[in-house]
């Protein structure tokens, strides 16, 4: 579905990714893990075409993404849930999904964005709840779940997720990713970004692992958790001493 | 029948975007964490971020053997020593060996792999693998241990012992299906049962599985016949992993290279160019999933040709032809490539065992002249001057036909020859002249 090749991009002078590969099929959930400042949103960021590819291919069932603007991007069928929640905050929660599907709404009217709108409630039963709140008042996890919510509204094949977990409670993470899960299970694919290693590769079916700008491992979920260098610097399941010999 | 067709039959372009995506990443590993790699590439004035395409592997500088060696025990390894989890070396014949180390993910890439090439051999989880091969430092044994468990076959781990009487035993009684050892201890196999008296419909065997010597068609045929087995060629290396890196299907038409793993390319052992399918010269081989022991663009010695085009079995794999030979044993020949191997496979044709033989290179008149020494045969009475030479005759013929171009052939007593392996078969006397 996704194939990339040879992705550069950056900040003005500042080069960021340095000629990244990877892809995802049809039906995955693949996970992009890292440190901070590794490069992980910048990518996204990228393939949404917020930030301008400076090389490479980004093909997305066989289309090439990069020349885009990012509403053909998601047009294309390719969504990205950013970092942080953003919602808009003075709006209600039924304005925010209205929002999400305005890249279609023109074209299908009123009443198919009202029933898109039922199927998210089903999803998530508390954003029925708080139809006419305004988002800037829900907590954080309900401010995630309409984040995702809208980004659902614009029937995405590819949803490409920022971070879902940071900021979150434990508890909240973990009906966070459920939520991933089911939405793979309804045939969706996902791109995920995570911090949260140990939660990305539970449910993700491969991943990669970013290192300043460039994947430094790939393999299936159950690989990277056996590797110990995933393990040391991503799993805290062992400490690493500097210095230790090497090659 | 397929162990996983997923990558086995993946299409073309799918296996190019994966070979590319763990080609770069274990680029940026290796430069990261071997020194040997960071220094060669640094030398060499490579940029691993210009690595592109599978095309542009060309740039990069070649590993050798010698490499491996100067860095023994552990200097290539690109893990900490305590993520290894299992340590097998090369003989070390000349010098000192190979250490090879495996982490947890290594191991178990390389059962699948193993259980890939007894799948395309014919072995199922009904079959009963007798594994006739050194379970020790030697990949052999374990290599195929592991594979054979992973499809569910029951594993006789019979190793290798001098008692072939012992293992023909187990064979017989134990009702095995499935013979995996060098092809040299078939042919031993078969030569025992025929002392021993034992026909071969009295054995169970249905596959063979071969490697870790180049063995001829003509001795596939005699083991084929004499065992009652279908027999096929895989192809490994300790250096790169042991068994598993290629192996016959059923079709036997060429070896399907686990390219989801390895990259291959075949070079010009002269000019290190890579040369095209068709084209016979050196295997040089990348690993692209391993984490203890990667090596960028090994060259093995070994000689063989890529195989393009579909294998009517389903997969999509790139297949190699089987190795005929070692790109030290090259000999030319007025401009012309020979390799022992065709010699070899002539001389085959008529004898019923390796056949013994010495091959010296003069010139003469700024000519090379290629003489065979090779032993009369037994059966042959030496009194019956015409019996001698007609035999020398037909070997001629055989062996001009073979290379192309023309051959004395000398018949020399049994006893010189005893003992002569590799590049002690060779005597190159231009040099000398």
């Amino acid at each position: 579905m996704l194939r990339i090749r040879n992705l550069e991009s950056g900040y003005g002078s500042l080069r960021v990714l340095k000629g990244i590969s990877l892809h995802v099929n049809s039906g995955e959930i693949v996970t992009i893990i890292g440190a901070n400042g590794a490069g992980k949103t910048t990518l996204l960021e990228t393939i949404a075409g917020v930030v301008a590819a400076s090389s490479g291919e980004i093909l997305f069932d066989g289309r090439d993404l990069v020349t885009l603007s990012p509403e053909r991007i998601v047009a294309a069928g390719c969504s990205l849930v950013p970092e942080g929640r953003q919602v808009f905050a003075p709006m209600t929660v039924r304005e925010n999904l209205v929002l999400g599907a305005y890249i279609r709404s023109g074209r299908e009217g009123k009443a198919a964005v009202a029933e898109d709108i039922d199927a998210i409630h089903r999803h998530f039963p508390i954003l029925k709840e708080r139809d006419g709140q305004l988002a800037g008042t829900l907590s954080g996890g309900e401010q995630q779940m309409l984040a995702i919510g809208r980004a659902l509204m614009a029937r995405p094949r590819l949803i490409m997720l920022d971070e879902p977990s940071m900021g979150l409670a434990p508890i909240i993470v973990r009906g966070i990713f459920e939520i991933i899960g089911r939405l793979r299970a309804e045939g969706n694919t996902i791109l995920l970004v995570e911090q949260n290693a140990m939660a990305s590769l539970g449910i993700a079916d491969r991943g990669y692992v970013m290192e300043t700008g460039q994947i430094v491992l790939e393999g299936t979920a159950r690989e990277l958790m056996e590797n110990h260098d995933v393990q040391r610097a991503y799993l805290g399941k062992e400490y690493r001493s500097i210095g230790e010999g090497r090659g | 029948m397929m162990y996983n067709s997923e990558f086995e039959a993946m299409p073309r372009d799918e296996i190019e975007q994966l070979q590319i995506e763990r080609l770069q990443t274990t680029l940026n590993r290796v430069y990261r964490n071997v020194a040997f790699y960071r220094e060669a590439f640094d030398a060499a004035g490579v940029n691993i971020e210009k690595i592109k395409s599978i095309g542009d592997l060309k740039e990069l500088p070649f590993t050798t053997k010698e490499d491996l060696v100067k860095s023994y025990p552990y200097g290539m390894f690109a893990v900490p020593l305590r993520d290894i989890v299992r340590i097998h070396s090369s003989s070390g014949t000349t010098g000192k060996p190979v250490v090879v180390g495996y982490t947890v993910n290594d191991i178990r890439n390389w059962s699948e792999l193993v259980a890939r090439m007894l799948t395309a051999g014919g072995i199922t989880n009904h079959d009963l693998v007798q594994i006739s091969l050194n379970y020790s430092l030697f990949t052999g044994g374990f290599g195929y241990h592991y594979g054979a468990e992973k499809i569910g076959a029951s594993v006789i781990p019979a190793s290798v012992t001098g008692d072939i009487e012992k293992q023909i035993m187990i064979m017989k009684d134990y009702k095995t299906t499935a013979l995996v050892s060098t092809p040299s201890y078939a042919l031993a196999i078969v030569n025992t049962m025929a002392e021993m008296k034992i026909h071969p419909d009295e054995l169970f065997l249905k596959y063979g599985l071969f490697s870790a010597e180049t063995w001829s068609e003509s001795i596939r045929s005699r083991i084929e016949e004499r065992l009652h087995l279908i027999a096929t060629d895989n192809y490994g290396l300790s250096e790169i992993i042991g068994p598993g890196i290629s192996g016959e299907c059923q079709e036997k038409r060429g070896l399907h290279i686990n390219e989801d793993h390895f990259i291959v390319e075949v070079i010009d052992p002269a000019t290190l160019r890579p040369l095209p399918p068709g084209a016979e010269g050196e295997l040089v081989f990348s690993t692209i999933t391993k984490e203890g022991f990667p090596l960028i663009r090994y060259r093995t010695g070994d000689i063989a040709s890529l195989i393009d085009g579909d294998c009517p079995c389903g997969r999509t794999l790139m297949r190699m032809s089987r190795v005929t030979g070692r790109s030290d044993d090259m000999i030319l020949l007025n401009g012309v490539k020979i390799y022992p191997s065709q010699i070899e496979e002539a001389l085959m044709k008529h004898e019923h065992v390796a056949p013994m033989y010495r091959i010296i290179v003069s010139s003469e008149h700024d000519t090379d002249v290629i003489e065979i020494q090779t032993a009369i045969p037994q059966n042959i009475v030496l009194d019956e001057m015409k019996v001698v030479l007609q035999y020398r005759d037909t070997v001629r013929a055989k062996v001009e036909a073979a290379i192309a171009m023309p051959v004395k052939i000398t018949l020399v007593e049994h006893d010189t020859l005893v003992g002569l392996q590799g590049k002690g078969r060779i005597i190159d006397r231009r040099q000398e002249e």
